[in-house]
């Protein structure tokens, strides 16, 4: 019995042992020496998971009576965390190095960190839930103040500490309330206790819990620290922040919302549209006035994370296909925009400004045209893949009688076409004004080239990403 | 006698003089680590309470994770804050601020 439970959670067991095997190792040898090692071993540790994970895996495991579920959904979200962490790790490894900011704790933090997504996403009871969450939100309080002489970098930790403790407290109150009234913290016993109506008590609980969850993926009107703590935080971390922890939330929210409350999907339903409306128009309006290219960037994932809810506001397999769809897409059209912004950098100094990118195009016209076929991509202009993401969303809400969210969406996606566009035209059109460093490392150049490649080669047939997200929808909706 | 109505009030208010304590304090960042642990201690007690109520020991294991969890959780959050205050002389909420949201 213990050893089957065991076996099912192994990928999660092995990365903890990992990380807390190679921190004391670490303290014990050569301490920040090794960090650009460990950096690259757990990158690779990710990518192996990663492998054994999407391959092997098949059917639903059930852990620990229920607590850990391992299923499709989880699978496909679990690949795409990994994934998306391993490619921020080699990112970050040769800027953080030249900084002096790599600290051997780094990549252990990240590693931890994901142990932490991994359980959330595959969380059957609420104090998994609350476990795996945590073991994610102290982690990256920790990295998020990483550059601890900087008051930018501290204050961006504190900040985040202070709101994301908030988000975790409305979270459990609501995971009491839903005890108190369901009886059981098993989301299959939840799901029994909500069947044919769910009562006042109930609805409370689910009302605080979807707060909780707003946080976590920074959705308005519970967006105020993503900013802050985008701008603050060192680059590499901010590109960490903007990938795997948005999926991992979303993942979360999902598997809340379809298997602890999947049999009253109009109680909620209206709760994730709202959100996902206003998340979008923040997101698209709040970003056109910024100067600073990582708080734009916060805004454009706020808007992102808008999108992504109107597919879990349909409530069908359908609409959970196409967010599983869109935070894929999502993920990979961040890597690529922060392997860009990684490398914007001036007499070995980081710039982040938007102004410094004026006439970019004439000095280095393949890393400008990378870009732009991005930035187009992240705004969703059709030939790209970025469109189809988009794309896919908007049928989901279509289908579930949501037009009036689809059409929203459609508007806001055009305002935020804008502030995507502006930089483009700044890159080929504005003024010259002093040139940044023409110097990239190679693993950000490779990073860069090779998400423009897919956002332009995925279009033909999204690299078969459809058929699996359509077996991980149906694993969670039924 | 005193129902389990009195025990989900108790933990009512105390939820929300913390979320006030977070939102009205202007002075000092310690108090917004006190106002985190008096909400978190107020989701100890419903579950505490409905634990009791239900005949149900699930809700006091959670309760001892959430002590658990919230011990961590403020270690690392004075780890953060100390680290605020050397680089920045003060820990007022109003001097949070070099970073506008």
């Amino acid at each position: 019995m213990i050893s089957a439970d065991i076996q099912t959670v192994l990928p999660e067991i092995i990365i903890a042992l990992y990380a807390m095997g190679a921190l004391i190792a670490a303290v014990y040898t050569s301490k920040d020496e090794v960090a650009p090692l460990l950096t690259w071993l757990t990158g690779g540790l990710f990518v192996v998971v990663a492998g054994w994970i999407g391959y092997n895996g098949a059917g639903v495991n059930v852990a620990f009576d229920g607590a850990y579920v391992d299923d499709g959904f989880g699978r496909f979200a679990k690949v795409v965390i990994l994934l998306s962490a391993a490619a921020v790790l080699v990112m970050s490894q040769d800027y953080m190095s030249r900084r002096g900011l790599l600290r051997f704790e780094y990549p252990l933090l990240v590693a931890l960190a994901v142990v932490g997504m991994m359980v959330m996403v595959s969380a059957g009871d609420l104090m998994s839930l609350y476990m795996g969450l945590e073991l994610q939100s102290l982690s990256l309080y920790v990295v998020a103040s990483l550059r601890r002489d900087s008051v930018k970098s501290t204050e961006a930790g504190l900040k985040y500490f202070v709101l994301g403790a908030l988000s975790s407290g409305l979270l459990l109150y609501g995971a009491s309330l839903t005890y108190g009234f369901a009886g059981t913290t098993l989301f299959s016993g939840i799901v029994a206790a909500v069947e044919g109506g769910a009562s006042i008590g109930l609805l409370f609980g689910l009302v605080f819990l979807i707060t909780g969850f707003a946080f976590k993926v920074s959705a308005a009107p519970f967006h105020m620290w993503t900013p802050d703590v985008y701008e603050g935080s060192p680059t590499p971390v901010t590109a960490f922040f903007a990938t795997a922890p948005k999926v991992a939330a979303m993942g979360l929210f999902a598997r809340v919302a379809f298997d602890a409350f999947g049999s009253v999907t109009g109680e909620w339903q209206q709760i994730v549209a709202f959100l996902s409306v206003l998340s979008m128009f923040v997101g698209a309006i709040a970003a056109i006035g910024q100067t600073n290219i990582k708080r734009l960037m916060a805004y454009s994932s706020i808007a992102h994370m808008g999108f992504a809810l109107m597919g879990l506001a349909a409530g069908s397999a359908f609409g959970v296909q196409a967010m599983l769809i869109y935070m894929a897409i999502y993920v990979t059209m961040n890597i690529g925009t922060f392997a860009f912004i990684l490398g914007m950098e001036k007499d070995g100094v980081p710039v982040t400004t938007i102004a410094s990118l004026k006439m970019y195009s004439k000095r280095e016209p393949l890393r400008a045209l990378a870009m732009l076929i991005l930035l187009f991509s992240l705004a969703g202009v059709p030939p790209m893949v970025g469109f189809f993401g988009k794309f896919y969303v908007l049928r989901a809400a279509y289908d579930a009688g949501l037009t009036w969210l689809a059409v929203a969406g459609v508007i806001a996606s055009v305002i935020g076409a804008f502030y995507y566009l502006r930089i483009v035209y700044f890159m080929y059109f504005g003024e010259e004004t002093e040139a940044l460093d023409g110097k990239i490392s190679p693993v950000l150049w490779v990073s860069l080239m090779a998400t423009a490649a897919v956002m332009v080669v995925g279009v033909v047939n999204l690299f078969g990403i459809e058929p699996l997200a359509a077996a991980a929808a149906a694993t969670l909706v039924n | 006698m005193i129902g389990l109505e009195h025990y989900l009030a108790v933990a009512a208010a105390l939820l929300v003089i913390g979320i006030f304590g977070l939102f009205l304090n202007r002075k000092n960042v310690i108090i917004l680590l006190m106002s985190i642990e008096l909400i978190l201690l107020s989701v100890n007690i419903n579950f505490v309470a409905f634990s009791s109520f239900l005949g149900d020991l699930v809700g006091q294991v959670f309760t001892l994770f959430v002590l658990t969890v919230a011990a961590a959780e403020a270690a690392i959050g004075l780890a953060i804050l100390v680290c605020f205050f050397r680089n920045r002389g003060t820990i007022d909420v109003e001097d949070v601020n070099v970073m506008k949201g």
